[in-house]
This record gives structure tokens, sequence and C-alpha cells, in this order.
């Protein structure tokens, strides 16, 4: 009789355990975010009154001449951001989990090291790598110099043609110890057994890690490719600190993140625009929440995971 | 989810702070009470002369006023300062942007009227124009400073190779040549910014295509066009400058710049008064200044003399009348006195007569006489629609420098820009 009606009433205790974290994540994150939704679908007037109208922010974000051109080019930018990070971040990632796994004796430190910049600030990041290249005393030109390959420097974050693809490298060099690190617990997590029988029945280490680690891994690659994903769409910090809000030279740099800032916080005699950077902010939103779906319902659900 | 735990721990450590303030309110009324205003700027390269010669003028002539300079970096003053306003955390004191930043601020009822502030009658109607409502009924900000536009150059470079100051256009060029000729960088400046391109670039030596306010008050009627032959021969002249740049000026920034030519490795570097401060005190040489060369020789010249700079009221300060008290002092000849000498570039606008100790602020303010006065092109009206004049300006004379924009294309692409929102 008593376990009955324990069973049956009301299970509090989950309630209590879930409510700090529902109450806070609510009011930091869920009212916000959606309030910053709300806000797109307003206009504000000269005298700061909100009047509601509909789509019109997003109609004029993808046709006015004002607006459509910026949004088109910083997701283009953004676009080839996120190539450079999948390009050259994760498989030197994927390449550097490889080597550490191999063992070694000072593999601590080098797993040290090479996580290290990822630690650092961003504002320090952008500096040291702006003193680095600067075409008047940065130390870049010479070191090639040293290699005999002197005249491919160039001021490269200052062309419109490399200043992108400059910036995503530097990223790629502060960011590449979270893919490292997350390859290479995965690597770690696979029993020997598996390589050894491998070993036995006379298959290669190219072999090996191609037909057994790599399949191991492949949720960890799914989760890298997503995190990538989020992160370089939310991107904002390094080319604000390295461009500007401007984002130059001529727009080359501009991406999301600072596209919103321009809009919403104004920059020099431009005046700030709240309901029309709502807007970006509202699109960042929906681009990252189609790649988070793409992403469970066509790779995670499909992928084979296996117990080892 | 650390995150979370910090942000926890600070709210709480914030909450017991606020609570210790509110449990002791004998303490907060205590008698003879020193208030405390705050100025927001975004010349945070003035700190030390605020804090160290300005405000201790001020708080010896009124003891229970305690003043705080609290700037913020310049790109990112009009963001922060909105912000806060917005957000009712901004301080007493507000710096005043010149023309549309300000006067959005005075409707969107941030910042407080002016007109029956004594002293307010030292400044004549050119100087307030910057700061007052478009029929002229409520000014809002006491202007301070304003800036001008021109050349600084290495004397000892100059005199190594028996060069002299052009005047004009061809004689600029013929000098530009001869220093690369002897192995120096001419011209110092980068494009990385934007910024150094439009303003020390196109508005310093543009007035003198365009005729100063002539020019500027035709884009405003709509009689003139970027697309002129004015703006072209402006703009032709930037891309001409590019062969005489730095090495790799595409990725200099000011900071750069400035450094290169205080440290003599550059004989020119196109700017405005406001450098006189850190150029005097950084250069290990000779300075020396002269103004925007002129198209043929004895034309009219013209000089872009930008009020720049004023300070006015947060409508919601809690200390008003020490705050007007401030202003107050602020338009007094004393202010100007002492802000002119403190901070040389910085032209007082007051009609006071003020008399200058710095010899290259005073042959900056001699060229008041000699040539006629004009402000940046973009500021007063040009600016408010979308796309963002100044900021346009930035972006199409930097790639005219750069060499990837024509001066045809961007006089184009500036004038389209206008034609979208701006119906004179």
């Amino acid at each position: 009789m008593q376990q009955s009606k324990r069973h049956s009433s009301f299970p509090i205790h989950i309630a209590v355990f879930l409510a700090p974290a529902v109450l806070l994540y609510s009011l930091f994150m869920v009212i916000p975010l959606v309030n910053s939704l709300r806000l797109s679908f307003f206009e504000i007037s000269s005298q700061n009154q909100l009047s509601f109208s509909g789509l019109q922010n997003y109609i004029k974000l993808f046709t006015d001449s004002n607006f459509a051109p910026f949004f088109w080019r910083a997701l283009k930018n953004n676009f080839v951001f996120f190539a450079v990070h999948m390009l050259v971040q994760n498989p030197i990632g994927l390449l550097l989990a490889a080597l550490l796994a191999a063992g070694g004796r000072i593999r601590n430190f080098f797993r040290t090291v090479l996580f290290m910049p990822t630690v650092l600030s961003v504002v320090i990041i952008g500096f040291v790598w702006q003193l680095i290249l600067n075409p008047l005393w940065g130390v870049a030109e010479g070191m090639l110099t040293a290699v005999g390959l002197g005249e491919w420097f160039g001021p490269w974050l200052g062309k419109p043609e490399t200043a992108l693809v400059t910036v995503a490298l530097i990223s790629v060099w502060q960011f590449v110890g979270i893919p490292m690190i997350l390859f290479y617990a995965a690597l770690i997590g696979i029993p020997d057994e598996l390589t050894e029988a491998a070993h036995v029945d006379g298959a290669s280490a190219w072999d090996i890690f191609w037909r057994i680690k790599f399949p191991l891994i492949l949720p960890t690659v799914g989760i890298v490719s997503v995190l990538t994903f989020v992160g370089n769409f939310n991107a904002f910090d390094l080319i604000y600190t390295m461009k500007g809000a401007n984002a130059g030279p001529d727009f080359a740099t501009d991406i999301m993140g600072t596209l919103f800032y321009r809009t919403f916080f104004g920059q020099q005699l431009q005046l700030g625009n709240p309901t029309m950077g709502a807007t970006v902010a509202a699109m960042m939103f929906l681009i990252i929440l189609t790649g988070v779906l793409l992403y469970m319902f066509l790779w995670a659900r499909r992928v084979q995971t296996y117990e080892m | 989810m650390r995150k979370l735990f910090t942000l926890i721990s600070l709210l709480v450590g914030l909450s017991l702070v606020l609570s210790a303030c509110g449990g002791g309110p004998a303490a907060t009324q205590a008698p003879a009470e020193k208030v405390t205003i705050t100025i927001e700027s975004w010349r945070n390269d003035d700190l030390a002369i605020w804090t160290d010669k300005i405000i201790p003028a001020f708080e010896a002539k009124y003891p229970n006023i305690h003043v705080v300079f609290a700037p913020t970096a310049p790109a990112e003053y009009n963001g922060v300062l909105n912000t806060k306003l917005e957000g009712g955390t901004a301080g007493d004191l507000i710096t005043c942007r010149p023309f549309d930043a300000s006067l959005k601020l005075f409707q969107g009822g941030y910042l407080a009227s002016l007109n029956d502030l004594s002293g307010m009658e030292n400044f004549g109607d050119v100087a307030k124009s910057a700061w007052i409502t478009d029929d002229g009924a409520d000014a809002f900000c006491v202007p301070m400073a304003s800036v001008i536009h021109g050349f600084f150059y290495n004397k000892d470079t100059f005199d190594k190779y028996g060069l002299k100051e052009p005047a004009t256009r061809e004689e600029f060029f013929a000098l530009l040549q001869a220093l690369k000729d002897n192995g120096e960088t001419p011209l110092v400046m980068g494009t990385s910014d934007q910024w150094e391109a439009a303003t020390m670039g196109f508005q310093n030596i543009g007035p003198n295509y365009w005729g100063g306010e002539d020019g500027r008050l035709a884009l405003i009627k709509g009689t003139g066009k970027y697309t002129d032959e004015a703006y072209i021969k402006t703009w032709q002249d930037l891309a001409a400058w590019q062969p005489f740049l730095p090495e790799g000026f595409e990725a200099v920034k000011y900071p750069d710049a400035q450094s290169l030519f205080t440290l003599g490795k550059g004989a020119i570097y196109p700017t405005g008064s406001w450098e006189i401060g850190l150029f005097e005190k950084d250069a290990a040489f000779s300075l020396g200044i002269f103004p925007p060369y002129t198209e043929n020789a004895g034309d009219t010249c013209y000089i872009s003399d930008h009020t720049d700079i004023a300070i006015g009221m947060n409508a919601k300060s809690a200390h008003a009348a020490e705050a007007k008290t401030f202003l107050s002092w602020v338009a007094s000849e004393d202010f100007a006195k002492l802000y002119a000498n403190a901070l040389p570039g910085f032209f007082p606008l007051s009609n006071a007569a003020v008399t200058l100790d710095d010899p290259i602020a005073n042959e900056f303010l001699g060229w008041r006489q000699t040539c006629k006065s004009t402000i940046r092109d973009s500021y007063q009206i040009l600016s408010r629609g979308e796309p963002n004049l100044e900021n346009e300006l930035w972006r199409v004379s930097a790639a005219v420098i750069n060499g990837s924009l024509t001066p045809e294309q961007a006089g184009k692409e500036i004038q389209d820009g206008l034609d979208k929102w701006y119906k004179p």
C-alpha cells in the first residue's frame, strides 16, 4: 500500500534538482535569447518608440541595398572562415593527436605546449600576431628571408585578398588544441587489443589508423565539426581585435559577428540600430541552429558507435 | 557550468556589497559630503592631463566636488556610451562627438539642454553649430575645442637634403620624389585602420579642391556631387600618394605610423594638430608643419578647422547642480587657457582671446588668419542615413590608396550611396 503510494506521487526530488539549473539558464540564456528574437520583429522610431513591424526587418536584411550586400558578404566570408578551420585546423588537430597517442616520453610537454594558445586571451593573440606580421618591424619577414622566402612576404593583414585567410589561420593557430585534445582522448580510448589483432593480421600502421582507429573516432569527428561550426559562426573577438568593427580592408574580413556589432552598436558616425542588430543576431541563431540540427539528424543518428 | 558558478559567486558578492552600502545610511549622509562626478570621454590619450592639471585646478576652486575622468578607447566610445546611457550607468558629464551622434542623444533625452547655463554666452554661433538642434533652439554641449589638419615633417631630414616646405601640388610631389630618391620614406601613413585615409588624407587636402565651406554646403544643398572634378582630383592625389607610403602600408596601423614618424624613419606625416602633444614628447628631432598644398600658387587656401569636442550633461545625472558648476567652469576663460595650453593642438572655441605657449600650436592657429576655415564635409547632416557616409568615405579612401578602387569608382560609390537616402 505504502509502496504504491510512493510510486504514484509526483517525483518532487527531480524538480528540486533541476530547479537551480533551469532557473539560472532561463534567466540568463533563454529569456534574453527570446527577447532578442522578439526585438527583431519591431521597429524603433527616432523617439525611441518600439512598434511591431512583422517581417519587415528580415525583408530589409535580404533585399535592401544597404543591408543585403553586407549580409551576403558576411555570410560568405563566414563560410570561408569555417572552411579554413575545417580544412586546416581539424586535420592538423587529428594529426597532432595521432602523434601524441603514438606515445613518446615528451608527449606531456607537447600536449601542454600545443594546447597553451587556446587558454590565452584573444586580445593577446591578436596583438602578438599583428606584431609578428607587421611589415615595418615584424619578425615574419626576417624569418622568411632567413630561409630564402623573403619575397613571399606581404602585408597580408592589409590586403583584401589575403586578410580573411590570414585572420582565419591565426584563429586556427590559437584553437588547434581543442580538436587535438578531443581526438587524443578518443584515440587513447581505443583498446590495444584491436590494434594488436590488426597487427597480427598483417595490417600496416596506415591501414590500422584509417580502417580501425578512424572509424572508431567518427563520433568525435562529428562533435569537433559541429563545435567548429558553432564557434566560427559566433566568432567576433579576433577580427574585432585585429581589424576593428569595420572589418577592413574594404570589409574583406567582415563576418556575421562584426556585422552584428556594427549594426547593433553603431560605429563612428553611424548610429546603432538595435532592431536590425537583433535581426542579424536572429539570423546567426538560425544558421547555427540549422547546422546543429543537420548534425543531429543526418550525422549523429547514422554514424555507427561501437562499444569498446 | 563553471561560468555559471563564477557568475553566481559574483552576484552573491555584489549583493553583499550592495546590502552593506544600504545598511549604513549614517555613513553616506556625513556632513560636508564630497560629491563625485564622472566624465565620459574618448580621449584616453589625455588622461594624465585631465587628472594632473585640469581637474586639480577645478577642485581647488570647488573643493566639495570631486571629478573623475573615465575615458574609453576612441573606436569604442560611441557604442559603449550609448549602451551605458540606455542602461542608466553613464557618468554625469558626457564628452560630445560633433553633430548627429550627440544630437541623437539629446533627442533621445539623454543629454540635458544647456540654454540657461551661465557661460554659454562666451561662444559664437559657428562654435556652437555642431552641438545645437537643427532649428537652433537648444544647445546641449559646451564647445571645448577644434582640431586643424595639416602635415608634420621632420625638419632634420628636410635640412639634410636642403628641402623646403611645399606650397603647391607640384612642389609637394616633387618633394616626395626627392625624398624617395634619397632613400627616405617620404610619406608616413597606413590604410589598415581606414580612417586615416579619409580623415588625414581626403578631408585634409580636399578643401583646397572643393573650396572649403562653399563645396561643403553645395553637397548639403545638392548642387555639388561627389562625382564632381574636385572630389575626383582629391582621390587622384591620394592614389598618387601610394608609391611614397611605407612598405606594406596596407597593414600599417595608426600607432605604427605614429611610431615610424617619431622614430625619425619617415619624413612627412599627414595628420592634424591633435598629434602635437605626442610628437613633441616622443620625437627626438625638430618638428615642422605645413598647411595642405593648393593646386596652383596663390590660390586661396582652406584648412579643415574641425569642431571636434564638447562636453554636455547626462540628463539623468544624480548630481545635476555640481555637473552644471563644472560645465560653467568649462565655458570660462580660465578653462580655455588651461585646456589650450595643456593640450596644444586642441584650439579653444570660446571668444576669449587665448595665447598659446607652444610654437607649433601657435603656427597651426596662425593658419586661421591666412587660410579659410571649414569642417569635414561628411559630419553635418550627410551622415544621417544608410549607408553611412563617413564609414563609406573611410572605406573608399583606403581602397583608392590601396589601388583596389579608382578615384572615379570611389566618387560614384559615394554619390550613389548618398543619393539613396539624401534628398536636398
